[in-house]
């Protein structure tokens, strides 16, 4: 895949009070923003299962962006430190499988941020882009 | 004051009306509902939400505002027992408490509640723009707007003040004002539709009109109307010049389609004149056949054959007719009909006769009959059917006169000297200045040489062997006409002959009725008689309108009779009462001052009017080409502009043409609805006040001065500058804000004798966001005293202070000035040196954020003195002392800041307050008017291959116009288990949830697929409908396919379609997943425990009895009462103990609470709803209760402390001691020093004790009540009298008290002198060390936690702060809430608060507690944590990372359980569990794992 038609698919774990009522509100505000991420609402970053992020890796997802309430503000009180403390352990084990850590990012953006959303998702989308596919794309095609 | 009716009588009414929908009455209705009370929620405004929907973040936690609030607004948008009621006012209640009738006034949305779907698609096609309120007027929205993105209801509401005058005044009401603000927007286009609305001769009424709309403008009162008729000219000419021109397709001003005779009835129209062709078009479209039959050859009547081509050219009467027919509109040219009665006979079901007034009336004069004199109606018609040689014998080269003043006498004589008349002139009977000609037209005619002689009277035509040689006439003193007779008097000796060789009358024309055969009625035998608003004859079926029924007028009442007589004609067909009922919508009538400011703001030059040029007389008058010219765009853009708007909403319906839902209803009317409820609470909240309340500020004059409103909207992600903090003036980023503190409080030169109570942490608040935004922002607040006196606050402004770097200044400023070319702000305030010097001192900053205060809104205070609640001097319904939330009605009640300012948790907590109140006065009626959802049995589908349904929504054009949806369906309808696929246009309509219901049946459907908008807010209405099918509620996905699709990428379709595909795709792949959710349901234990029996116990108990439940108040001392045990002094002066006496007598005497003293309780376990308490009495002996609510009042004590002295020098006492002494002593001291925060506001104690700046000002004011002469002596570092506190705080001013404040670095020293105390002090800011002499020194002591409340809080596992008090739920809008579910928190347990607080809130906490205790049973929710116990090793991390408690490991289990009543559903548990034995309901994991696969797929 040549790099100028490299389209990548992000994979977002939002949380259904803040971040993912955030995207709701980029699209009220009618913000636009590239079209590759794919949004999968659960109801607390904290409920964001390291599992989900590596069977995303796994599948070839070029990057995953987990988005959460800003810290003191979670719903459930504090399941986003919780998501916090999974993600940076997380990254350290990807780090040693030669998935890079900068295709996973987290991102607290609340229920009132629709512009920090849709920047969120332009930023992600050109650092992805200038990285290029997810090699576990082409070490599975093999 | 009774607290409980109707136990022995009649049964209260079980509903409640709530006033204003703040989070104050959206808490009083959430928790009236759910203690089994009907809730009628009444907002003035199109959406709840109220002032906390404006606030950016929230102190002292900086949440953001509108995150914890949505949630809420939701939750009373679809709670079952709470009916919202916006746009509504509440005008009047009768009756008395428990039984009101409340009248309410229902004003129109204009936006059926029902059927809008929030789209916005309207407000894209408003022309409308408004300066937007919700955002500080810093920027616009539309007439039809959504208050914000997250109102409730989700709809939009029209702004209209009423019919603008224009409209109003116009025969056919068009929508001048609509077509006026389209041509502004250079929507030409929108603008002709608008026109052709009311009018299909437009381009006709563009020219010859008498435009009343102009009459009536507004703008008369200032300048000159707007040149609405122009304007129409204009808009024609421009699309049909772009129709010619090929830039336009005709094809785009097609909007009604042909219509085919749908209704097979046959209509004839006699006369194909404006009021024929009108009345016969607008059948048409109603679908009847119409045969219009015309006796000339052309159509058009008068707008043809009366009015010459020079002022209304031919051709465009032409295309307007032929507009007419294309719709299907039958014509019969030289036809005319001779007996009307006589078409009902031939199988016609209706006539409208509207044959005009075309015959012409001549003197009865001698002379009449010689050949030269003619009659204006032939003649001009004869000019018009271009039969102009037959006239040239009488007019080339000949002397005409015309007798006659009026409209048609020009329109003879200016055709007259274009046909080559050697001379012309006009004679009349009016004056020059009666002629019924306009001015401009008669000017017009002299301009062109017409020679006018009024006031003549003509005796007759003189001749010459039968050629006419002129006109005799007398001059005449004209006074009008008297019974249609003319009323003069000769002037004698003024006889003349006026030399004519053709005289043409132009003296008044009338109808040729010998059609109607006799047999309709007349009016003096010349005139049909009809009806004048249905215009029916006396014949049935036959109508009549136009000049037939009027005599000559203008073409506009023409056409307005051609729509009556459709509208009649339609209703006698159909077999309706002729006489329709609708109401006129009320006529907007602005004040001259609100036309003087809109003309200012409408546009800077409203007083030029753009007039029409005409061609120059010399020119024009030779041939018959168009007089008139029109405006070039650029003029027609210019003139719209000067428009004032004055309905507001334009009345164009641009707004209707673009609703796919027909939601909108331009004709609601106000209503007056009768609603029976118990009581009555009023929330109505307060505004800021206007910035220019301190005019030497500059609000209002200075663009980079704004109000704290306003800053708060600009810090807004969704404000007026996304979040950008930037300056209006120039939208550069400010680096120096500086805040000024008390704009309109603390001020009693402008009446606002009090404390606004939340400036000084919301400044600070935005200060700190302001600094986070842009961190180059340096921040000063001017402030006079910080008043951080709630929970945390004080360490908020240590943190903004401290981390953040805000600038606190002491100090008033006293002016702003702005500098002229950078609009940079120059403050002006004073600071003191070090040796305490005054120094004026003058900062520049780039911005000035006036902190203003907040008063009730006038038309809060109009309602009260409506419903008769006393209102004190500033216009706030204050309670009275120790009676939270009530007023002088019984049955009536107030909450939030219309009581007193006052931030968000004490609102929420006093209308919690109230509602407690009300439920216990209307306790016996509780469950009488409430209902619960009824649904049919559910289908169990386990057996079962899964069946998916996918519907995918249209969303108007929202979806639609991006997203390809057939070809979204037809790719759903190969996914797997997909069985059935379709679209809708609104999926969210009331018809496609009957349609998704009959489809889950007729398919078999077992899972569902919506894929439209965002779950957040359209889950739970689809859920609902599902289960109404027999389905699981959570057999249901949702596809965000507009928010997160259609809106966000609508440049590309064509991959908004391929993403709306893939999240379909997710969706499905995770609804093949979906399990039914069970949701648990649990028994109640109704009773309540409350621990602790000091004022907060002590009312709480009460206030739970009282709702009707069973209480145990647990009580460690032997006495009730608490700390207020040792309070004697009220702020009013009384002593409180009697307040405390009588409520410990009624507790004790209540049969439904056991007291229990000296006992404490020893264990607790169970959960919500059933708790098992075990308390061990003074004899040591042991009880268990069983309850399920606990209400934590535990209280709080004075701080030992150890400063000053205390303890050690006689006379150091502390405030309670004083007041003992005050109570007792004989001998009052003379001479009293208080300090205040002892202990208070230290390193160890860093909050503030909040009661004891009040406590110790109303002691100095009993002092000095008592002994005026007495010295009193205050020192203070900051003086808290928040609120209406600040009364007392004047009062001890004037009344001697002396207030010295110091700095804590430097704390007052206190000496044994030799027969008195010394205290020594350094003022501030003066820098000076005072000494005093004093007979007493009195400590304002601290509060501080109870040292119980560790074991407390370990006994039933709560937080608690850093400093020891019990941590609530949430700090702004759950206050008396732990995270807990079950128990509740109220009085000094909280934190440190006054008597009426503490009293607010312990019924706060009883309402909480009733609203659980009232349910027959507990429902989980259903997003809860599951265990499979085979898969679980009993390893209890689960147990360990639950927030709530809610996970539980019994020693020896096997496997780990959920409690599911606890669950909260945030999925902690699931992520720990390392087994996958503990799953998250409906987001399970293979459910997620399968989106996850089909996203990458």
């Amino acid at each position: 895949m040549s790099e100028t038609t490299f389209e990548p698919k992000i994979i977002a774990f939002l949380c259904n009070w803040c971040t993912y009522t955030g995207a709701d509100l980029a699209g009220t505000s009618r913000l636009q923003y590239p079209p590759n991420i794919r949004i999968i609402r659960l109801m607390c970053s904290g409920a964001v299962d390291p599992i989900y992020v590596l069977k995303a890796d796994l599948s070839g997802a070029d990057g995953i962006l987990i988005g959460g309430c800003h810290p003191g503000d979670c719903h459930y009180q504090e399941g986003n430190y919780k998501a916090r403390r999974r993600i940076v352990a997380l990254k350290e084990i990807l780090k040693n499988t030669g998935f890079e850590e900068e295709r996973i990012w987290l991102r607290w953006i609340s229920a009132s941020e629709g512009t920090r959303f849709a920047d969120t998702v332009r930023e992600m989308t050109a650092a992805i882009k200038a990285m290029g596919p997810n090699p576990y794309k082409q070490i599975w095609a093999v | 004051m009774t607290d409980t009716i109707g136990e022995n009588n009649k049964k209260p009414i079980g509903a409640v009306m709530v006033i204003g929908a703040g989070i104050g009455g959206m808490q009083a209705s959430l928790d009236l509902a759910e203690a089994g009370f009907k809730v009628y929620l009444v907002e003035s405004s199109p959406a709840i939400g109220g002032t906390m929907a404006q606030l950016d973040k929230t102190f002292p936690t900086n949440d953001c505002a509108m995150c914890i609030m949505s949630p809420k607004l939701v939750e009373v948008g679809r709670h079952l027992n709470i009916e919202i009621l916006t746009t509504s006012e509440v005008i009047g209640v009768e009756g008395e408490a428990g039984d009101f009738r409340a009248k309410v006034k229902r004003k129109p949305r204009y936006v059926k509640l029902d059927a809008c779907t929030g789209c916005g698609d309207c407000a894209t096609a408003c022309p409308v723009p408004r300066l937007d309120l919700f955002n500080g007027d810093l920027s616009l929205r539309k007439a039809i707007y959504k208050p914000y993105p997250q109102a409730i209801p989700n709809a939009y509401a029209i702004e209209k003040q009423g019919m603008s005058p224009c409209r109003n005044a116009c025969p056919i009401n068009q929508r001048a004002q609509g077509y006026v603000a389209l041509v502004r927007e250079g929507r030409y286009l929108d603008a002709y539709r608008t026109i052709k609305e009311d009018n299909p001769f437009p381009s006709v009424c563009g020219r010859v009109c008498n435009h009343r709309c102009e009459d009536a403008c507004s703008l008369n009162q200032v300048s000159e109307p707007v040149n609405i008729m122009a304007l129409k000219r204009f808009v024609t000419d421009w699309v049909w010049s772009k129709m010619d021109h090929g830039e336009l397709d005709p094809q785009a001003v097609k909007w009604h389609e042909v219509q085919t005779d749908t209704r097979h009835k046959n209509v004839a129209v006699v006369g194909a004149g404006p009021a024929g062709l009108t009345c016969a078009l607008d059948l048409r479209r109603l679908g009847y056949a119409v045969t219009v039959f015309e006796a000339l050859p052309v159509a058009g009547g008068m707008m043809r054959v009366g009015v010459p081509q020079y002022r209304l050219p031919y051709e465009l009467v032409q295309r307007e007719v032929d507009e007419i027919l294309a719709e299907g509109v039958e014509l019969r040219l030289n036809s005319p009909v001779k007996d009307v009665p006589g078409l009902l006979e031939q199988g016609y079901d209706a006539v409208f006769v509207a044959v005009g007034a075309h015959g012409g009336i001549k003197l009865p004069i001698p002379g009449v009959d010689l050949p030269q004199v003619l009659v204006a109606t032939d003649f001009l018609r004869q000019v018009s059917l271009s039969a102009t040689e037959d006239l040239d014998q009488f007019i080339k080269g000949k002397r005409v006169l015309v007798l006659g003043g009026g409209n048609v006498a020009i329109d003879a004589a200016m055709s007259a000297i274009r046909l080559g008349a050697s001379w012309v002139g006009m004679s009349c009977l009016e004056s020059r200045e009666t002629m019924p000609a306009h001015d401009w037209e008669i000017r017009d005619a002299q301009d062109e040489g017409i020679e006018v002689f009024p006031s003549r009277t003509f005796k007759e035509i003189a001749q010459d062997n039968g050629k006419v040689t002129g006109v005799r006439c007398t001059q005449i003193n004209f006074r009008g006409f008297v019974d249609g007779r003319p009323d003069f008097d000769e002037i004698t000796g003024t006889e003349e002959i006026i030399a004519a060789d053709t005289v043409i009358f132009a003296i008044g024309q009338r109808p040729q009725v010998e059609c109607l055969q006799g047999k309709v009625e007349m009016v003096r035998g010349r005139f049909p008689h009809v009806d004048e608003e249905t215009l029916a004859t006396n014949v049935p079926g036959i109508f009549a309108g136009g000049d037939v029924v009027t005599g000559t007028s203008f073409i506009v009442n023409a056409i307005a009779a051609g729509h009556r007589a459709a509208t009649s004609i339609d209703r006698f067909l159909q077999g309706k009462p002729l006489k329709s009922e609708l109401q006129r919508p009320p006529l907007v009538q602005l004040s001259e001052l609100e036309i003087q400011q809109r003309a200012i703001t409408a546009a800077q030059d409203y007083h030029i009017r753009h007039d029409t040029k005409q061609r120059p007389a010399a020119e024009r008058k030779h041939d018959f080409a168009e007089v008139y010219l029109g405006l070039s765009e650029e003029e027609a853009r210019a003139e719209a502009s000067r428009c004032l708007g004055c309905g507001i909403c334009s009345e164009c319906l641009q707004c209707v043409y673009t609703c796919r839902a027909n939601a909108i209803d331009h004709n609601q009317v106000e209503t007056i609805e009768e609603i029976p409820v118990g009581a009555i609470l009023l929330t109505p909240g307060v505004e800021p006040m206007d910035g220019s309340i301190r005019p030497e500020y500059g609000y209002g004059r200075y663009a980079n001065v704004v109000t704290s409103i306003q800053f708060e909207r600009m810090l807004s992600a969704s404000g007026p500058f996304s979040g950008v903090v930037q300056r209006p003036s120039d939208a550069a980023h400010p680096r120096k804000i500086a805040w000024i503190q008390c704009v309109g409080s603390r001020d009693i030169s402008c009446d606002q004798g009090y404390c606004s109570s939340v400036c000084c942490m919301y400044a600070t608040k935005e200060a700190i966001i302001a600094m986070e935004h842009d961190s180059n922002i340096q921040a000063t607040i001017f402030y006079m005293d910080i008043r951080a006196f709630g929970k945390g606050f004080d360490a908020y402004i240590t943190r903004a202070e401290k981390e953040n770097g805000v600038r606190y200044i002491r100090s008033m400023v006293s002016s702003v000035k702005e500098v002229p070319r950078s609009k940079n702000l120059r403050v002006n305030y004073v600071t003191f040196t070090a040796e305490g010097k005054p120094i004026p001192q003058e900062e520049e900053f780039d911005l000035v954020v006036l902190s203003v205060g907040l008063k009730p809104s006038s038309a809060a205070i109009e309602t009260a003195h409506r419903l008769g609640i006393r209102v004190n001097e500033f216009g706030f319904a204050e309670a009275p002392l120790y009676h939270p939330a009530q007023t002088n009605r019984e049955g009536f009640y107030v909450a939030g800041a219309f009581s007193e300012p006052k931030d968000i948790p004490e609102t929420v907590i006093e209308a919690s307050c109230a509602a407690a109140q009300a439920s216990a006065l209307l306790a016996g009626g509780r469950g009488t008017l409430t209902r619960q959802a009824v649904y049919p049995p559910e289908r169990d589908v386990s057996q079962e291959e899964p069946r998916v349904g996918v519907f995918v929504c249209h969303c108007g054009i929202n979806i639609g116009g991006v997203v390809d949806v057939p070809d979204v369906v037809e790719f759903a309808k190969t996914l797997p288990n997909v069985a059935y696929a379709e679209r809708n246009l609104y999926t969210c309509s009331q018809d496609t949830q009957q349609k998704i219901t009959a489809k889950i049946r007729e398919h078999g459907l077992n899972r569902v697929v919506v894929a439209s908008c965002t779950p957040r807010t359209h889950e739970p209405l689809f859920q609902d409908t599902i289960r109404q099918a027999g389905l699981n509620p959570h057999l249901f996905e949702l596809a965000n396919i507009r928010e997160q699709d259609a809106w966000v990428h609508r440049a590309t379709p064509q991959i908004a379609t391929e993403k709306a595909k893939e999240l379909v795709a997710m969706a499905v792949a995770k609804a093949r997943r979906l399990k039914p959710i069970k949701r648990g349901t649990f028994e109640i234990s109704h009773q309540a425990l409350v621990i602790g029996g000091g004022l907060a116990g002590l009312t709480a108990a009460q206030s739970i009895a009282q709702q009707g439940f069973p209480v145990y108040l647990v009580e460690r001392e032997a006495e009730l009462g608490g700390n207020l045990r040792h309070i004697f002094v009220g702020v009013d002066g009384s002593n409180p103990q009697a307040v405390l006496s009588e409520l410990i007598h009624q507790v004790r005497s209540d049969p439904r609470i056991s007291v229990f003293t000296e006992s404490e309780v020893l264990d607790i376990h169970g959960y919500v709803g059933q708790y098992v308490s075990t308390i061990c009495h003074k004899d040591g002996s042991r009880e268990e209760i069983p309850h399920g609510a606990i209400v934590v009042a535990s209280g709080a004590r004075e701080i030992p402390t150890r400063l000053y002295g205390y303890g050690e020098m006689a006379g150091v006492i502390s405030q309670r001691e004083l007041e003992a002494e005050l109570m007792n002593g004989t001998t009052l001291p003379q001479r009293v020093v208080m300090i205040q925060c002892v202990d208070s506001r230290d390193d160890d104690h860093p909050y503030c004790s909040r009661i004891c700046c009040t406590q110790a000002i109303k002691n100095a004011l009993e002092i000095k009540r008592r002994s005026p002469q007495s010295e009193v002596v205050i020192l203070y570092r900051d003086i808290r009298s928040y609120g209406f506190r600040e009364r007392l705080y004047q009062e001890a001013r004037q009344n001697g008290v002396i207030f010295v404040q110091f700095d804590p670095q430097t704390p007052p020293k206190v000496k044994q002198g030799t027969s008195t105390l010394e205290v020594e002090v350094l003022s501030q800011p003066e820098q000076e060390w005072l000494k005093f002499e004093s007979e007493r020194v009195v400590l304002s002591i601290g509060v501080e936690a109870q040292p119980g409340n560790e074991a407390l809080s370990q006994l039933l596992k709560l937080p608690l702060t850093a400093e020891g008090f019990f941590l609530e739920a949430h700090v702004k809008l759950r206050p008396v809430d732990f995270a807990a579910d079950g128990v509740y928190l109220c009085g000094l347990a909280h934190s440190p608060r006054a008597m009426d607080e503490t009293i607010a809130q312990a019924k706060a906490a009883a309402i909480r507690a009733v609203a659980l205790l009232a349910k027959k049973e507990l429902t989980a929710t259903p997003i809860i944590a599951s265990v499979n116990p085979r898969l679980c090793s009993a390893c209890g991390l689960c147990v360990e990372v639950c927030p709530y408690g809610a996970r539980r490991l019994e020693a020896g289990a096997a496997y780990a359980e959920v409690v599911a009543v606890l669950c909260q559903g945030c999925g902690a548990c699931v992520v720990a569990c390392p087994n996958k034995a503990s799953q998250q309901l409906g987001f399970e994991f293979l459910q997620i794992a399968e989106m996850i696969d089909s996203a990458i797929a």
